[in-house]
């Protein structure tokens, strides 16, 4: 009995510094000095650390420009995906309309195309209005999304319809039910779906590639990836650059844990 | 206002972007999967024309497509039952009620599938360099000759399922631990009492109470699996030996470095139906195995 106890312990312990170690060892080597990584024992905390990488970083590739590009594309990303899912994914859950049942069923059906496909004429489309190379085509794609809709719609089941019926029967319009009523009901599934948009377009590589070739308006995925290609013998400045990319979307996350699980668990039982 | 027009005010802009910049492109994608567009045809529309299955044809007869397709299912045959294996043990020892501080275990466990994968994968070149990465250095202390994991043609792809693994199994884990929650704990008493070991309570209690959690996991994992781009264009640019290049990143080239958009666009349709069939296999197989 006790001798199982540890060992699920220990198992646990073992895999948890295992699943970590690659995190931990990023950002030790981006305070080690220039080259330090890569002497034979290779090292696994630095001699003394130094911010040295943090600082070539943001003075010489001017990375900040990359920083705020990111932070601006994944909150604007954020605030259009609530402005077009809510009123959606809660129409869907409370509103009757005709076809509103097929429709949904549509949305859902299209879930099995891969994104990517609609990836070549989404670029001519945005060529031909001038949006490459522009936030705004950075942007297209976040939109409105079918799983947005279905986890708000999934969350606006549970509003119950009285409540809605009192309101109405005061005279209240839908759009008025829909800011005073229905929207605080549905903050927990607001911060979900704001975290996971944040999270995934700050994360979001090909498209950001695709779209945005002017390093002025790189994210810094796309930043990352084309520093790493030129600076390849420079391990510590590329940890430095890669702490910068993860830290941001790793606090967060640990801060608003909950709402980004509870919509990972509502995503999968779609299947 | 009527109900029935307030409700599809309510999801008409949402409707309306994703018709605009998803169903119309899609479509279009098959239309263009049907012509020769170009950089010619990108400069000036009117060098258009329409080639029928032209595209099609040609895919077929190009080695670097086949390549491509068999590092592709290589990475989806090995990597989708390694990672759920992997999420499976760590969830049956969160799930553990010996298990202590779970809740951090299973946030550091998490942690890798938030992270950015552009910077994970620039991070893992170097953990997997021959000579200073620390994975050949834990290897050695094991005995093991070092390996150049992404500079050795059958070594780069195993490589990628490795960090593919690490930082994707968290996600399942998670789906599969609230499952596990969810099984009933009289059965494994009942089990327990029939003097069943831990072994046989797993097989018999706990992997088929799973069975639809986990065909439902290994459906979108595989879906997962088959969009594999950023890894390989950060870790070996499709290299060595154009091992690692994988459908998207055929599609990525064809279409964003030779401009043949066209051409491009038929990769992306090949990869929609080659995943539509493995899902739809993948169902058939299961329901056949429900009714055995």
């Amino acid at each position: 009995m006790n001798r199982r106890a540890v060992a699920v312990n220990a198992a646990l312990a073992a895999f948890a510094a295992l699943t970590l170690a690659p995190l931990a060892w990023m950002a030790s080597a981006s305070l080690m000095a220039p080259g330090e990584a890569s002497v034979l024992p290779p090292p696994l905390l630095p001699r003394s650390p130094t911010l040295a990488n943090y600082g070539e970083l943001f003075a010489t590739a001017g990375i900040g420009r990359q920083v705020a590009n990111s932070a601006f594309v994944a909150a604007s990303a954020t605030g259009l995906s609530l402005l077009f899912n809510l009123g959606a994914g809660y129409a869907f859950a409370k509103l009757r309309f005709a076809g509103r049942d097929a429709t949904f069923r549509t949305l859902l059906g299209a879930l099995v195309v891969p994104g990517q496909v609609a990836m070549m004429p989404l670029f001519l489309m945005l060529k031909q209005v001038g949006l490459v190379n522009t936030y705004a085509g950075a942007l297209v794609p976040w939109l409105a999304s079918v799983f947005g809709i279905f986890l708000v719609r999934q969350y606006a089941l549970s509003i119950p319809d009285e409540l809605l019926e009192a309101a109405r029967i005061d005279g209240a319009g839908e759009l008025r039910i829909f800011t005073t009523i229905v929207l605080p009901l549905l903050k927990p599934i607001v911060v979900t779906l704001a975290v996971l948009t944040f999270l995934g377009a700050w994360n979001d590589f090909m498209w950001p590639l695709i779209v945005l070739t002017d390093r002025e308006l790189q994210t810094l995925p796309v930043a990352l990836a084309g520093l790493s290609r030129e600076h390849v013998q420079d391990t510590e400045l590329m940890m430095a650059g890669s702490v910068v990319t993860v830290l941001p979307v790793l606090v967060l996350f640990l801060v608003l844990q909950r709402y980004y699980l509870r919509g990972l668990l509502m995503g999968s039982v779609k299947g | 206002m009527k109900r029935s027009a307030a409700g599809w005010l309510f999801v008409a802009p949402a409707l309306v972007a994703i018709a605009v910049f998803f169903v119309v492109p899609v479509v279009g994608a098959l239309a263009m999967s049907f012509t020769d567009f170009d950089i010619y045809a990108l400069a000036d529309l009117r060098n258009l024309r329409f080639v029928g299955i032209d595209n099609y044809v040609r895919l077929v007869r190009t080695p670097l497509f086949w390549q491509a397709l068999s590092n592709t299912l290589y990475f989806v045959v090995l990597g989708v039952p390694l990672s759920i294996l992997v999420s499976l043990g760590a969830a049956l020892l969160l799930d553990s009620r010996f298990a202590r501080f779970k809740a951090f275990y299973r946030t550091a466990l998490f942690a890798p599938v938030v992270t950015t994968v552009v910077a994970v994968a620039v991070v893992w070149r170097y953990l997997l360099q021959p000579r200073y990465g620390l994975l050949n250095h834990a290897l050695a202390a094991l005995g093991v000759d070092p390996i150049d994991w992404l500079g050795d043609p059958p070594w780069a792809m195993p490589a990628i399922i490795l960090l593919a693994v690490w930082k994707n199994f968290g996600y399942n884990m998670i789906i599969l631990l609230a499952a596990l929650q969810t099984v009933p704990a009289e059965l494994y008493e009942a089990a327990r009492i029939d003097g069943a070991n831990a072994w046989r309570r797993l097989r018999d209690v706990t992997l088929p109470a799973l069975a639809p959690v986990l065909l439902m996991v290994s459906i979108l994992t595989m879906a997962g699996h088959f969009q594999l781009f950023a890894e390989p264009y950060v870790m070996t640019q499709g290299g060595p030996a154009q091992r690692t290049v994988t459908v998207l990143y055929l599609m990525y080239d064809e279409g964003f470095k030779w401009w043949n958009l066209g051409s491009a666009s038929a990769v992306a349709f090949v990869l929609f139906a080659l995943m539509f069939a493995v899902t739809l296999m993948q169902l058939r197989l299961a329901r056949n195995a429900e009714s055995a």
